[in-house]
């Protein structure tokens, strides 16, 4: 996958935690209807996300339930990829996991509004603002984390190296 | 140089002599748990992904607790295709509906050993570092990862230390002391850091009261959250392990980012307001708030002393007109020990409905979920919008005694009035 991604920026304060992008309530319900719960305390957003949009967030992005259907549904919803300034831990662990692209970066609030361009080169822990023609560079993300999302997520990169080993 | 309790477990289990915060380390898994969400998911993308066997059954650890029993047949269906896996794979650790939740089990069935690191398909694994185990939550496909490797990659974190000093004030007990932390520091305080509650007041509390502190550990951003193992560890792990249990703790020398202090003396009774744990005021600052339901159940605060405590309270009184109280024990052993000991009566003469040991409605999973608009206040870990039911409800957090008084006012109140 490409690991420079653009789109248009949705963004949320502090402290939203996963129980907001995975709720319990309306977990029975088809994905067209359940979809519409995802990050349910920002009502644009809900009615308005396109495949390709990012998230732009403030501190403890994603605290809370290690529940995986919180950056699973992101996912799902096409979202590219997430820069905060801080993370809840178990979250962006299962979003390395699965492969979505998040990015920690202490002043990412202030360089971005609702509705512009961001451009994140996730090897390279650069973020730019395509709109507003700025750009910041974030603390550089282990090279063990990176392999983990080029390969497509920990279970594609543990068949690729179960195939490099004879016994499988 | 001297290391911190995650600093040595990380070590040991990366077969390093010494590890720095920032390193990244494989770490080989003691016991690996999952429950009836997150091990029945995880298993089936290993076998999706064409693994047959998981790496070690006798390090893996499966409890039915988030639905019990079956609330419907999507979760029937689940908990017998699990039953089917754990045979299948000879895996013996396996709880079945009624026996607990996850973080009581797991302790009381002797896996959750000082030293060890132990990862769980569940945000509250963080419980077992009260009894000095490196221990925190991932999500299914790490599980589906430790199930055929038997190992994680780990970033060794920094830790900071909360030294607990004085005397625990009658009615208070150790849930206000992490909301009262959660408060004064905020719920990032721990922020990808391992947490040592040390000192004097840390000591004094007991392994039950331990583990509302480390359960909660999470809530606060921590990756593991720690209690020394000492005499009160051993006396606890007595007869449930024919494994040796040995201290276990930090080297005098070892180092932290940061060192708080905290005097429980003075403490009140902490309440955390809707829609963050942290939210938090002291009971005094608490106004009228009435509450529809009152829930004394989780594994943070439903364990035999916090039902003895909230017993006590509700024992010859009444729940008020209005207010519905549901009490749900930690565990089976647990409900059996209430029984004997006369705190399920107490709990019943007062009209609660008692309910089948399990996770209940503190997920806004089944047996007592909230209606918009209503209120409850609840011995849980979590307070989000819609956490227990619809998103225009209302969840306060608060210690089981403060439940327990609540219940009797039909409004949050303050147990202290209520103390024998």
């Amino acid at each position: 996958m490409s690991l420079i991604l653009r789109g248009k920026v949705w963004k949320f304060g502090d402290h939203i935690n996963t129980d907001y992008m995975a709720p319990s309530f309306g977990r029975e319900e088809p994905w067209e209807q359940r979809k519409k719960y995802i990050l349910h305390t920002h009502k644009a957003f809900t009615e308005g996300c396109q495949p390709g949009d990012v998230i732009v967030a403030g501190r403890n992005f994603g605290c809370g339930s290690s529940r995986e259907t919180a950056p699973a549904n992101l996912k799902q919803l096409g979202i590219g990829c997430v820069v905060a300034e801080s993370f809840g831990r178990i979250f962006f662990r299962n979003s390395i996991a699965i492969a979505l692209p998040v990015m920690a970066c202490k002043e990412i609030s202030t360089l971005f509004a609702e509705g512009d361009q961001l451009e994140l080169d996730f090897e390279n822990a650069l973020v730019k603002n395509l709109t507003k023609g700025k750009a910041i560079k974030g603390p550089a993300l282990s090279p063990d984390l990176i392999k983990i999302v080029q390969a497509g997520g920990i279970l594609a990169l543990l068949k690729q190296e179960s195939q490099k080993t004879p016994e499988g | 140089m001297g290391m911190t309790m995650a600093e040595k477990v990380l070590a040991r289990t990366s077969s390093r002599d010494l590890v720095h915060p920032g390193e990244f380390v494989t770490g080989k898994i003691d016991i690996l748990m999952g429950h009836d969400l997150s091990f029945f998911t995880a298993y089936e993308l290993m076998i999706q992904n064409g693994y047959k066997k998981v790496w070690d059954p006798n390090k893996i650890v499966v409890i039915i607790d988030h639905a019990v029993p079956a609330p419907n047949i999507r979760y029937a269906e689940a908990h017998r295709k699990i039953r089917e896996y754990v045979e299948a794979q000879g895996i013996k650790n396996f709880y079945d509906a009624g026996v607990g939740i996850c973080h009581q089990v797991l302790p009381e069935k002797g896996h959750a050993l000082p030293g060890r690191l132990i990862v769980g398909g569940d945000s509250h694994t963080t419980t077992y570092g009260a009894l000095g185990v490196a221990s925190c939550g991932i999500g299914h496909s790490e599980i589906a990862y430790v199930m055929v490797k038997g190992s994680l990659w780990f970033q060794v974190p920094e830790t900071i230390k909360f030294v607990l000093k004085g005397v625990m004030p009658p009615g208070v007990s150790s849930k206000d002391i992490i909301l009262k932390i959660a408060g004064q520091y905020t719920a990032e305080v721990a922020q990808y850091k391992a947490v040592e509650f040390a000192g004097p007041a840390a000591k004094g509390l007991s392994v039950d009261q331990r583990m509302t502190i480390s359960n909660m550990g999470v809530e606060i951003g921590a990756k593991f959250a720690f209690f020394e193992a000492d005499d009160k560890t051993i006396a606890y792990l007595k007869g449930r392990t024919t494994q040796p249990v040995r201290p276990f703790g930090p080297d005098p020398d070892a180092s932290y980012l940061e060192i708080y202090e905290m005097d429980i003396s003075s403490l009140e009774p902490q309440v955390a307001f809707p829609h963050n744990v942290d939210n938090v005021k002291s009971i005094s600052e608490v106004g009228e708030i009435p509450v529809q339901q009152a829930f004394i159940g989780s594994c943070t605060n439903a364990r035999g002393e916090d039902l003895v405590r909230a017993a006590a309270i509700l024992k010859g009184r009444k729940v008020h007109a209005g207010t519905r109280l549901l009490v749900i024990p930690a565990s089976q052993e647990i409900s059996i020990q209430m029984a004997q000991s006369g705190v399920i009566q107490a709990f019943l003469e007062a009209g609660a409905m008692m309910g089948p040991p399990g996770c209940g409605p503190c997920g806004g999973g089944h047996l007592g979920i909230l209606a918009p608009g209503e209120t409850a206040i609840s011995s849980t870990n979590r307070n989000f919008k819609g956490r227990m039911g619809s998103p225009e409800s209302f969840v306060y957090l608060a210690s089981p005694e403060t439940v327990a008084a609540s219940a009797i006012e039909g409004k949050i109140a303050d147990p202290r009035k209520y103390l024998r």
